[in-house]
């Protein structure tokens, strides 16, 4: 009945941040409900998967490992998931909501008959009073996300069915390490037990993954540009000025859409949720969508040519004008300072 | 001859929310919004049909669920080049989660019987979950490839499909029987073939025929089909609400922060005294 959380493994060899992320989640949960973490580690040549893992709190670590088992590939990391949550039966368990994550928790859920719910951005624990039978359901996971493209937001429980599942988005979840006394085990499980050969009937032909460049989660100035910019050229302002002031450079999705800048620049509900203590808003009408990632910065501040335009309601700052023309301005007085 | 299933939704269009489409209640007022083919669905008819001109012998199927008026996909799918079209619609189905939406769809592919793929969008865009088809594929027993983006080889009993993922491209290969989710990346569908729309424009299903909607040309077979609940021989408790193991327990509208602006023009002078405020705050 504890936590339990599937760690993702990167190309470098290393749980994925958005894995580390839900176990920070996962900790706190597992305090409130008074249960322990666990972990689901599956891959090869995992180096010091301890001492990556302990900081955040994890009691048990279940370890498969394999050469068969890097890359991931769904059926073998689906069968070992599936028969290791039939035999712990946990409360909860927490998936990234990446391509591996939305691949695999979903062929869980079905096999495990049992709730899933997709792109959290929130988890709290509450109880739940049936309408009809007057049921009390106490101590059940509130899976809480955006729905219908982020205009509402729908909290979701699964009152009968365990483990309570979902998948959460990378850069929602605060990464925290705690201080935790008891000692953590690691299972080792004996992996002939979970697979067997019709989990490879998919062939991996091709196989080309780049490592992770782009990094806006953890910048402290953020300069984002929306469908305003206009054009991948002019996003080129936008670089200038993020190098400038040791910022990255973020997107909205219509951006992105468009093509002026990469998908791993996304903010906002359907990519990534970012609180840097600047942020420059270039040419962001403040779509829902949009806001809900990045609303909690610590100062905004919104260039838009439109003074109606309702990202300025929530701008600290609102510069009336075209950021094509504002932000060799800026460039212009910032370097002037640090003459 | 190869067997191909294509997976269907008739979504509204929550990507042109109006401010009508919200209640005062902060839920969504369905009727306000435009009802349109799922985007990722016309990508996989795509990859579907693409199939069949490479391929002799290919049956593509299109089918949905959903209400009665679901069938409009339907009939926009034969208008673009599939052979033939299930509506699979039922009360009964009514409140379904992904997990219930699975179970309902598997039964009718089951009933088609003897599919060698079944190819669906990667996420239907009111819900965006990317679920049902790997759920599908778990309840039907066979792989799943997620995120295609391009068939790069197909014979008559395999397929080689590279998938788009986060950072990067992978190529794999697998033997029929499977089911194939497909990404937007991939190409557009082609459009209606003025031929197939003067063909199918009567083609309608039972429960439209009797609501007098439509005026069907019987004689050239052009019933879609349409399948309940009790031709699928399921079990009440496994579809619909009853069948679904999540629950909805609340809609919030969404609530944003406001705050008080100061505005600034665009003049050299104002941004400068700007850049010097935040300079000496240490904020740059």
């Amino acid at each position: 009945m504890n936590i339990f959380v599937y760690c993702e493994i990167t190309e470098e060899g290393t749980i994925a941040e958005v894995s580390l992320e839900l176990l920070s989640k996962g900790r706190k949960l597992a305090n409130q409900l008074n249960v322990k973490l666990e972990a689901v580690v599956i891959g090869n040549n995992m180096m010091n998967i301890e001492k990556q893992l302990f900081p955040y709190g994890v009691d048990v670590v279940y370890f498969a490992e394999s050469e068969k088992l890097f890359p991931y590939s769904t059926l073998p990391h689906f069968s070992i998931v599936s028969k290791l949550f039939e035999e712990k039966k946990p409360q909860i368990a927490l998936f990234g909501a990446t391509s591996v994550g939305r691949d695999l928790a979903p062929r869980v859920a079905s096999r495990l008959r049992c709730g899933l719910t997709a792109d959290c951005t929130a988890l709290e624990i509450g109880e739940h009073i049936d309408s009809k039978t007057g049921t009390v359901y106490t101590n059940l996971l509130y899976q809480i996300r955006p729905a219908f493209g982020g205009n509402i937001i729908a909290t979701i429980i699964n009152p009968e069915t365990r483990p309570q599942m979902a998948t959460v988005r990378e850069g929602v979840m605060l990464k925290e390490t705690v201080t935790h006394d008891d000692k953590a085990v690691v299972v080792k499980l004996r992996v002939e037990d979970y697979i067997s050969d019709d989990d490879f009937v998919v062939k991996m032909i091709v196989r080309e993954i780049e490592a992770k460049k782009i990094n806006i989660k953890n910048a402290q100035i953020i300069v984002s540009g929306g469908y305003g910019m206009g054009s991948k050229e002019n996003f080129s302002k936008l670089h200038e000025l993020a190098a400038q002031i040791g910022g990255e450079v973020g997107a909205t999705r219509a951006a992105v859409d468009a093509g002026f800048a990469e998908h791993e620049r996304q903010i906002g509900q359907t990519g990534v949720t970012v609180r840097p203590k600047l942020y420059i808003a270039c040419g962001i009408s403040g779509a829902v969508q949009h806001r809900s990632g990045m609303e909690e910065s610590a100062l905004i501040i919104s260039i838009n040519i439109d003074p109606n335009a309702s990202i300025n309601t929530i701008a600290d700052y609102t510069i009336i004008g075209d950021a094509n023309d504002v932000l060799p301005k800026m460039l212009k007085a910032i370097k002037s300072i640090n003459h | 001859m190869i067997k191909i299933v294509v997976l269907i939704k008739q979504v509204p269009d929550t990507r042109n929310i109006g401010k009508d489409a919200m209640k005062s209640d902060g839920t969504v007022n369905r009727a306000e919004l435009p009802a349109i083919f799922n985007p990722e669905d016309l990508n996989a008819l795509e990859v579907a049909l693409s199939i069949k001109d490479i391929v002799p012998n290919v049956e593509v199927t299109a089918i949905t669920m959903g209400p009665v008026r679901a069938a409009e996909v339907l009939r926009e799918a034969l208008y673009r080049g599939a052979d033939q079209a299930v509506l699979v619609t039922d009360r009964k189905f009514a409140g379904a989660d992904t997990l219930a939406t699975s179970h309902t769809l598997s039964l009718a592919i089951k009933k088609i019987g003897n599919v060698d793929l079944v190819i669906g969008g990667r996420q239907a865009i009111d819900g965006d979950t990317a679920q049902v088809g790997p759920q599908i594929a778990e309840k039907l027993n066979i792989p799943q490839i997620t995120y295609a983006e391009e068939i790069v080889e197909v014979s008559e009993n395999k397929i080689r499909i590279k998938r788009r993922l986060e950072r990067g491209i992978e190529v794999v290969e697998v033997l029929f029987p499977c089911l194939i989710t497909v990404h937007s990346s991939a190409a557009p569908c082609r459009f209606k073939n003025a031929k197939r729309v003067m063909k199918y424009k009567k083609a309608c299903t039972i429960s439209e025929l009797q609501d007098d909607k439509k005026e069907s040309d019987t004689d050239n077979n052009l019933i879609i089909e349409e399948w309940n609940a009790a031709d699928l021989e399921a079990y009440p408790d496994s579809l619909g609400l009853a069948g679904s193991p999540t629950k909805v327990k609340k809609i919030d509208n969404v609530v944003l922060l406001q705050k008080e602006s100061r505005i600034i023009t665009s003049s050299e002078k104002e941004i400068q005294s700007l850049i010097q405020e935040l300079s000496k705050e240490h904020i740059l």
